[in-house]
């Protein structure tokens, strides 16, 4: 057998995730072939010598420092409190009933006449743009885009203004 | 050390409002934070800074710990992250290093550690001064697999990597670590294989 896959099939062994009959067929190949005792002697030193392995220690000071640093701090409030599903799916839907709607607006724009008949592809997209953008559909949706940008932007604004208090 | 408490009754303390419980925490995996953050920037004052900013992220962050998975894996993976976050600031080189010139470099770069090393001499030591050898993420697999205790999945979730690939992962840094053992400490390892 090539030795990478030896190896391989003795880490398992040794780390202890091999199957069952894996297992018992590489404790045979242990017990009878001089090759895989080598090997597994080699690995099992390896192995014993990382798990002999000291962890590093901090500086003394070390929880000191940080719970100085934390008493300036407070644990922020669960992402799961203040993400709304609801609110989340709700954006989703929205984007994609515009994605959507502007498609369905373009499709329309177009000028199927002028395709010839092998092909029911138009020569050329003529899209009146003007058209689109002073329609008064897109006015209003521009409208209310607006003003819940500048719903959003206060609602910010406030909060900020809020925290800086806490924070006096 | 109070060894009796589960680390979710700790972080329950600390979210009822008893911040000092959280010290607990910080004692019980300084070490393991502390080594984790080594393993990737090799030196111990950048390693004791990046390990107290991951207390500090996991303290706020802490209600949103929600016990799925071990409070271990969950910091954890703020190491990784931060650490990760550490060595683009700092453009460190985290490539495996494999040849001399870049093993001199390490050296004289880690006169810190040399200075307990050369006191030490020890086998542990030495085989320390292997894994800081290996790339962060070789050295980083492992020690979250033996000394943080931290199953394949567990890794995976740790590294966003699949339990194959980390097992795929583990071989390869235990081959390599074994390269580095054979081919710059052969004399300081040499006592384990003659015991």
């Amino acid at each position: 057998m090539e030795t990478p896959r030896m190896e391989e099939r003795l880490w398992e062994f040794i780390d202890g995730s091999s199957q069952k009959e894996d297992r018992i067929e590489i404790d045979r190949l242990i017990q009878t072939a001089p090759e895989w005792q080598l090997k597994y002697e080699e690995l099992l030193q390896v192995h014993q010598m990382i798990h002999a392995t000291e962890l590093e220690t901090p500086s003394m000071r070390f929880t000191r420092n940080i719970m100085e640093e934390i008493s300036k701090h407070q644990v922020s409030p669960a992402t799961r409190n203040y993400l709304n599903k609801k609110i989340i799916y709700g954006i989703g839907v929205f984007l994609l009933a515009m994605i959507i709607g502007l498609f369905i607006v373009s499709l329309a724009q177009v000028d199927w006449s002028g395709g010839t008949s092998s092909s029911p592809m138009p020569d050329r997209l003529d899209i009146e743009w003007s058209r689109l953008w002073n329609n008064g559909y897109t006015k209003i949706f521009m409208m209310i885009n607006t003003i819940l940008g500048l719903v959003l932007l206060d609602k910010y604004l406030e909060k900020k203004k809020t925290q800086s208090k806490h924070q006096i | 050390m109070n060894e009796g408490v589960t680390d979710t009754e700790i972080i329950n303390r600390v979210l009822g409002g008893e911040t000092a419980a959280y010290a607990e925490l910080v004692t019980r995996y300084q070490h393991f934070v502390f080594t984790l953050a080594l393993r990737f920037t090799h030196h111990r004052e950048d390693a004791e800074e990046v390990a107290q900013d991951i207390f500090i992220k996991a303290y706020r962050a802490l209600s949103d710990f929600r016990g799925a998975a071990k409070f271990s894996t969950w910091l954890y993976t703020i190491v990784y992250t931060t650490s990760i976050t550490f060595l683009r600031k700092k453009r460190m080189v985290t490539t495996s290093i494999d040849d001399d010139n870049i093993f001199l470099e390490l050296e004289s770069k880690d006169s810190g550690l040399k200075a307990n090393q050369v006191e030490q001499k020890s086998r542990t030591a030495s085989l320390a001064k292997a894994i800081g050898m290996l790339s962060a993420d070789d050295a980083q697999i492992i020690t979250l697999f033996y000394k943080a205790e931290q199953s394949l999945e567990e890794i995976g979730l740790i590294m966003g990597l699949e339990p194959n690939s980390v097992k795929v992962r583990l071989h390869r840094a235990r081959q390599r670590l074994k390269e580095k053992i054979e081919k710059y400490m052969k004399h300081e390892i040499s006592s384990i294989y003659d015991d």
